[in-house]
This record gives structure tokens, sequence and C-alpha cells, in this order.
């Protein structure tokens, strides 16, 4: 492929110093304490394409998120976004407002002082994208009816809204500056079944109608299929398995990729047997030598214990895992 | 927009609450009274050509020997009580407000910086504010008025004073709105609707005023109605003391404080009647802050 990427990231780190104020450290007679959140990512997604980030709570996946669209600056590594580092690009405004965010929580995503009107408007005021009251009114009803609210809709405020509707607000309004790239942190996972679904149509269809490409963080298996191209498993701080979603789901390498495919429930096998993983995610403050999953794993061995496996391409599959390398797995 | 208002929440529960109207009224009264007291009041007590000093001393109208020219008798000046009252509980309301206003910018503007700066701004700000906490209000007026005193010539005293009670009470209380501000700050600071501001590349200022300050001002005008019955108090108090407004417009505390030297004497209208309605006052201010300290708190409805 010769097209730039829309989004590039490579060997991306962040870490947050979580040391106690200094005074508790000298008493104590400890060390800094540095929580590793990011630790060597490195992707790439296409243009018009979803990369879809998975993992457990506390792997990482939100401060990628944030990373990538600068919330958070980069602690090693760098991001280049359409070819140009990140940092220059959210200087420019006509570059700023090529990306956009969708969050998490509908309830605190949505100023609670503000009308939709101007929630919608701020980032076309804030670009400066439409010139003159009405035309930006109109801007906002055009954008309330594509993401399936009425226009007048927009004198309400966020409170007078379920869910699902406040999220169509939030879509709305990162798509009023006319952004080419989303960054969706977990969008659906505050909301019921039935309106994941909704919202997830919705943008679907908006990708296919607007050449859109998206960065989708869940911890949702099943939404994740739905929406991917690609997919990343995300295990503390680290890109363990990173593949096309259909060849992740029906022929997953990566140890714990599989273990969290066989948490999936299935209708079919319901009663079957599962192999369940045992401990708790290890902490990132101290995490384990070698590969950080060897704890947890039924094919560690002394090599996984001592030398931190790198993301190697097998096929269509990239995988970070001395198991699946060797022939072991 | 009316409407909206007699839907509201806030009318409901103020409709509910006998107490809540009741000090309302008397606070319209006392606020009506003082701010008319030019036109209103009985008599004007600066006025010395309508001031006759046989007319001193006179008891209330209702008790034996009153005059009914003077509802609330007169003092040792024959100057009406009442209109007394009138004129001093406007300094007394003027102050109030004055420093309850000062102190909420500067407390609202300093904890919006320091909760959304955080680091050290935040640090310095706020021990800057446990510092000012530690200096009772009259210590730090009678600071100001010393060093005032000592700097400026005679003549300009009196027309300075004002503003130096006012300065000393609005200083004094600023870091209990700092304090809440920057609480509320912080919780707000991160929440999505801020990072999808920042995502844009709205500047720090931008969003403090446009995001996060109208989502903190709620507990401030809680905190700035309580605290207004406490500057007027605070203001009495300087006032009794002697560091106070000037003599040439007397607040209640002075009024308490000049019909002080009559008590025992048998006039104790003098002073009896300007505390009364200082009461009353803060008293119905007191009870209209905690109502509203109630109806904006949902987790009490």
């Amino acid at each position: 492929m010769t097209e730039t990427p829309m989004l590039e990231t490579r060997d991306l780190a962040r870490f947050f110093d979580v040391s106690r104020p200094p005074l508790q450290r000298l008493l104590a007679r400890e060390g800094k304490r540095t929580l590793r959140a990011v630790d060597g990512v490195s992707f790439s997604i296409p243009k018009g394409t979803t990369l879809s980030l998975v993992g457990e709570s506390g792997c990482g996946k939100s401060t990628v998120a944030r990373l990538v669209v600068g919330l958070y600056s980069a602690s090693r590594g760098d991001v280049r976004f359409d070819g140009q580092d990140l940092h220059a690009a959210r200087r420019d405004p006509a570059q700023r407002s090529r990306m956009q965010m969708i969050f998490q929580d509908p309830y605190a995503s949505l100023n609670p002082r503000w009308r939709v009107l101007d929630i919608i408007a701020e980032p076309i005021r804030a670009f400066g994208l439409v010139k003159g009251d009405a035309a930006q009114r109109e801007r906002v009803a055009e954008l309330l009816t594509q993401v399936g609210l009425s226009p007048l809709d927009g004198v309400k405020f966020p409170h007078e809204f379920s869910g699902g509707q406040r999220q169509r607000i939030s879509i709305a309004r990162a798509l009023s500056s006319n952004p080419e790239f989303l960054v969706c942190d977990e969008p659906t996972s505050a909301l019921d079944v039935s309106v994941q679904a909704q919202i997830l149509n919705l943008m679907k269809e908006l990708q296919s109608r607007l050449g859109l490409t998206f960065l989708f963080i869940s911890h949702n298996l099943a939404v994740v299929r739905q929406v991917s191209d690609r997919v990343g498993v995300m295990y503390l701080g680290r890109i363990v398995e990173m593949a096309p979603a259909e060849t992740l789901f029906t022929s997953p390498r990566h140890p714990y990729t599989r273990a969290l495919m066989e948490a999936i429930p299935d209708l079919e096998m319901s009663g079957r047997q599962r192999m369940p993983v045992g401990g708790e995610v290890p902490s990132p403050i101290d995490p384990p030598s070698g590969c950080a999953f060897h704890p947890r794993c039924p094919l560690a061995n002394d090599r996984c214990r001592a030398e931190r496996p790198e993301l190697k391409a097998h096929a269509l599959t990239e995988t970070a895992c001395h198991a699946v390398e060797e022939g072991r797995g | 927009m009316m409407r909206r208002f007699f839907d509201s929440d806030i009318w409901w529960s103020f409709t509910r609450s006998w107490v809540t109207i009741i000090s309302a009224i008397v606070a319209a009264i006392c606020i009506f009274g003082a701010v008319l007291s030019p036109w209103i009041a009985p008599h004007n007590p600066f006025d010395l050509t309508s001031i006759d000093l046989m007319d001193a001393f006179k008891p209330p109208a209702f008790s034996e020997g009153g005059d009914a020219r003077f509802p609330l008798g007169t003092d040792n000046q024959g100057r009406d009580v009442l209109s007394a009252i009138m004129y001093g509980a406007q300094v007394s309301l003027l102050v109030g407000f004055a420093a309850t206003l000062f102190a909420v910018l500067l407390g609202v503007t300093l904890g919006l910086l320091a909760g959304y700066l955080g680091g050290t701004v935040d640090a310095l700000l706020m021990r800057i504010a446990d510092i000012q906490l530690t200096f009772p209000s009259i210590l730090v007026a009678l600071l100001i008025d010393g060093i005032v005193r000592a700097a400026l010539p005679r003549e300009m005293h009196d027309q300075i004073a004002l503003y130096v009670v006012i300065f000393a009470i609005g200083i004094s209380e600023w870091p209990k709105f700092a304090r809440t501000v920057r609480g509320s700050t912080l919780v707000e600071r991160n929440k999505e609707y801020v990072l999808a501001a920042r995502v844009i590349g709205l500047g720090q200022g931008a969003i403090m005023l446009r995001h996060v300050l109208p989502n903190v001002l709620g507990p401030v005008l809680v905190i700035g109605t309580l605290n207004l019955a406490l500057a007027i108090l605070a203001e009495a108090t300087l006032s009794f003391l002697g560091v106070g407004v000037p003599p040439t417009q007397p607040s209640l505390g002075t009024l308490i404080r000049f019909g002080n030297d009559y008590l025992f004497s048998g006039e104790w209208w003098i002073t009896i009647f300007p505390g009364l309605a200082l009461i009353i006052m803060v008293l119905s201010v007191n009870l209209l802050g905690d109502w509203l300290r109630d109806a904006l708190n949902p987790k009490l409805r």
C-alpha cells in the first residue's frame, strides 16, 4: 500500500508518575513510582478503515486514545497524523479539525449548562467553519438530522435526552468540524444493548457515507467484531496480537487472545468446558519480567519469564508470544 | 422565562416552607427600607438643621413620655432612632454586599485557576488561602486601618474608611469561595465535555470561563448568601469596635456602639432597636441561605 496511513504510531509509550508526595517518600525511604500505562505500542490505520483496540480494564487502551488526539503527551515514541508529526498537526487548526473524539460516558461528555445547539456548534465556531448565524443553525440542523435526531431538539438541554440520544449528540458534535479521523473511546459501553446496536449502525453508516477512519476502543468483543477491519489486543500497555478482525476471531493465536475468546458467551456451545484464566491483571506499576502475561499463561516457560517477546508477523497475524513463535502453542 | 421559573423545583420548594417565605418577606422589607431610606424615612438624621437638641432622649412612641414623631425614640442628639436604623441598614447592607462580591470575585477566580491549572499554581494559591484563614477579619481590618491612618492625611481617613472595611472583610473571606470552587473545578476538569473542548483545541482560558465556570457556580451562590449575613455581622463588629465605617456614615454597628453608652442610664432604646434590626436582617438572610442550600442540593430533596 502506497497511501499514507491516517494515523501511525511507533513505539508509543506513556508513563504516569504515581509517586507519593516527596516528604512521605523520604520518610518511607522509597523511590519514585511510575505507572507504565502504555509501553511501546505501534500500529497504523489506513484511511477509511477501523482499527479496534481491545483489552481488560487498565490495559492502557484509553490512554492510547488520549495520546493519539494529543490530550496526553507521549513519554516515548511518536504519532504521525496523515504523515505529519502529531504535535505540528495539533498546532494547525486546519489539521486539528480533521480529528475528533467520541467519549464513553454520555452523561459527562456534554456540558449540562449548554443547549444542544451550542454544544454541536462549538467546533464550528472554534474553527470558523460556517459564517453567519443562519448558516450555522442550518448546519446544526443538518447534523442533528444526520444522527437521527430532530432539528427541533437543538434548543433543549442535555438532561432532556436519554443516554443513546446523548451519544448521538456527541457524534453530531464530533462530525461538525468535518473530521476524517474519529477516536471512539468505548462509545457504547455505557448504553443498553439495543441502543448499542443503533449507535454502532449509525457509526458504520457514517463511515461508509463520509469515508471516516476510526480508532475504536472497546472491551466488548462482540462490538469489536461488528465494526472493525483490524483488531489489536492489548495487555498491560502492549499489543500482544494484531490481526484482521475475522482472522482474529476465527483463529486467535496468542494465549491471551484465546482466553478472551473462550470467555465470550456462546449460544450453541452453552454448557461447554471453559479454560479459565487464573489470577488478576498484574500491576502496571510493577509489571512481571519478560512476557507480561507469563504468570497467567498456561504455555509459559523459562524463556517467557526472562525475555520480552516482540510483535512478529505470521501470515496475516502479528503476535508477541514465544510459544506461538516456537510452535509450542 | 417567568414560566420556567414558576415551574421550577426551586420555586416549588420555596412555596413549601413558611419560614422561607417569611424570611424572604422580612429580607425584602429590610432591603427596601434601607435602599429607599432617603425617601421614606420619617427624618433625615444627618440633616443638622432638622435636629433639635430639645428632642434628645425621647423614649419610643408607645411608652410613657413618647413622642408620635419619633416611633422608636431619639438618641442623645435628638435624632430619630428609626430613621438612623434605616440609614444605618443601608450602610450595613452596602458593606455586606460589596465585601461578599469582592470575596466572590477573588475567591472564584483564584479557585478556578488553582483547580484547573493544578500543580505549583494550585499549591501556592491554596497555601496563601491557608495563611489567610489564620487571620481573623478584625485583625486584618485593624492592620489595614493602621497602615491607612499612618500613610494618608487625616482628612482622607473618613473617605477611605468604607473601602477599608469592605476590603478587610472581603479579603478575609475569599478562601471559602476559593476552596469550594477549586474542589468543584477538580471534578469538572476531568469530565469528558472538558476533554472534548480540549480536543477541539480551545484555550485554557476559554475552557475555564465557558465550560468550567458555569458548572461550579451553584455552591458559590449558596455560600455567597450565607456569607452576606456573616459580612454584615463582621461589619457591625468592626464598627462597634470603632475601626469600621466613619461616624459620619453610621452603620447598625456604629449605632449600637453609640447607644451602648446609655444602656445603663435608662435610654435602652438607642442601642436595643438597632441591635434588633441587625438580628432580624442577619437571621432572615441566613434562613434564606439555608433554604437555598437545601433547594439546590438534589440529595436533600
